[in-house]
């Protein structure tokens, strides 16, 4: 129920005094409430989106450095790995090589 | 999408698995507190391939299954009345009542409108101005806002055909009941990420400190969830208990404070029961009493329908996280998503439909060997 999808804003206009928007969920559009972020926000932003409201602005910056964390830790573990691999073929080949 | 599927690298999340499995030394016991984290979990097998490192209860933060029996024979008689067009999100609509639910007072001619927005029940309100409009404002603090913006959008326009039906709870009451619970084995908790959206992490930092628990706030897909799980599992092994932010990319300390403002402006803290677990103190929001206008409990007159709940259904158990979906005798025989005894099984986000949909019917491999 809590679902909050992230979507880019691509227009922002006034309602009877209530400021709302269009939102695009990777290709499907939608008009949201935008007063929750309304402060901090412009086209080309992204937003958490729930019930019709964006409820908070995503911060790409922070974004991109957890994701890039995530990224260097999983590059880590192929490099691991590929050194663990390369240890066993020297074991079962024994010094010297497998020539 | 952008900042969704990316959440979803299954490469990432081998990473992170290996991560959890290689620094847990022993298995600790973990409650994730939203009903979107168990869907995400549940439907990944997140639970079964951590079962060495981590046991995860599922926690009670599915709103559609903790708002109480009586709260849904009331939205019952309301939408059986000929003169109300009753509006609700979807998901309420198959919760059962005492004697049916709201898609049964549909089919028998009663007006039940779905809606995306809370502003959209506002707007059926205008266009409809001979009929009284009821809006079913359910949610924890994530859907608040959007709920209180609806009563005061219907007050600034002057619509005085649109009331609503409110049974909103909130999140950190509920995991004090927990923690107070003598039975609780909860070792970290997983934080619900969209109601920290709206609320920041303040509230959290007493429960850190009195309960000596890792609270780590946390979002909502696959990579979210592992990372969110991995920070406990380091905290937990390393004798720390103190409040992470997982979900950088939307909720800051404070949250947001022009959601927090409208909600103190349209609601008060109330007492309120939880289905399958009882009332809890100052654990839910109603509407303060200058706006009874827009009460539907007070406009109609509902004080008198009260309901007991059944006794054959062991749903607080599950919500509480002393029972497993399939160690329930009616799981997945009297009671299934088709024809659900409790909420749990209603809703895509309780723990029994879960369970039942994505297969995992019984212990299996989350045993521990």
């Amino acid at each position: 129920m809590c679902l909050g999808i992230p979507a880019r804003i691509t227009e922002m206009r006034d309602d009877l005094g209530l400021a709302v928007g269009t939102v695009d969920f990777g290709g499907v559009r939608r008009e949201v409430c935008l007063a929750y972020v309304a402060d901090e926000v412009e086209v080309g932003d992204y937003v958490v989106v729930h019930v019709g409201f964006a409820i908070s602005k995503v911060d790409e910056a922070e974004a991109h450095r957890t994701f890039e964390i995530l990224r260097e830790m999983s590059e880590l573990d192929e490099l691991e790995w590929l050194a663990e691999v390369a240890d066993a073929a020297e074991r079962v080949a024994g010094p010297g090589g497998a020539s | 999408m952008r900042y969704l599927t990316e959440y979803r690298d299954p490469q990432l999340a081998r990473t992170l698995v290996d991560r959890i499995l290689e620094t847990a030394t022993r298995r600790w016991t973990l409650m994730e507190v939203c009903g979107g984290q168990t869907h995400t979990i549940v439907k990944q097998g997140i639970h079964e391939v951590l079962a060495d490192a981590v046991e995860m209860i599922h926690g009670p933060g599915c709103p559609v299954c903790v708002t109480p029996l009586e709260q849904i024979d009331r939205a019952l008689h309301l939408a059986e009345r000929p003169d109300v067009i009753f509006t609700s999100f979807g998901d309420m609509l198959r919760v059962p009542g005492s004697e049916c639910d709201l898609l049964h007072i549909k089919a028998r001619g009663g007006e039940v409108r779905v809606v995306y927005s809370p502003l959209d029940a506002v707007e059926i309100a205008r266009a409809n101005p001979d009929k009284e409009v009821v809006f079913f404002a359910v949610g924890f603090e994530t859907t608040a806002p959007a709920n209180a913006m609806a009563v005061w959008r219907a007050r600034e326009l002057g619509v005085t055909n649109f009331s609503v039906l409110v049974s909103h709870v909130t999140v950190p009451p509920a995991m004090v009941a927990i923690l107070e619970d003598p039975a609780c084995r909860v070792q970290a908790f997983l934080a619900a990420g969209h109601v920290c959206t709206i609320m920041g992490w303040d509230e959290y930092e007493p429960l850190v400190k009195r309960y000596r628990v890792p609270i780590i706030v946390t979002g909502f897909e696959p990579l979210d969830i592992l990372e969110g799980i991995w920070m406990s599992v380091k905290q937990l092994e390393e004798g720390r208990h103190e409040l992470e932010n997982q979900y950088v990319r939307a909720v800051r300390r404070g949250g947001n404070r022009p959601a927090q403002e409208l909600v103190g402006r349209v609601f008060r803290i109330v007492d309120r029961a939880w289905r399958g677990i009882g009332t809890i103190p100052g654990s839910g929001l109603g509407l303060r009493p200058e706006l009874a206008a827009f009460d539907a409990e007070v406009k109609f007159g509902l004080a008198s329908i009260r309901a007991e709940e059944p006794a054959e259904c062991r749903a607080g158990e599950v919500l509480r996280g002393q029972l497993k979906p399939y160690d329930c005798p009616a799981f997945g025989t009297l009671c299934t998503p088709e024809n659900p005894l409790g909420a749990p099984m209603v809703s895509s986000e309780g723990a029994c439909a879960a369970y039942y949909n994505f297969g995992r019917l019984h212990a299996g491999s989350e045993a521990v060997t």
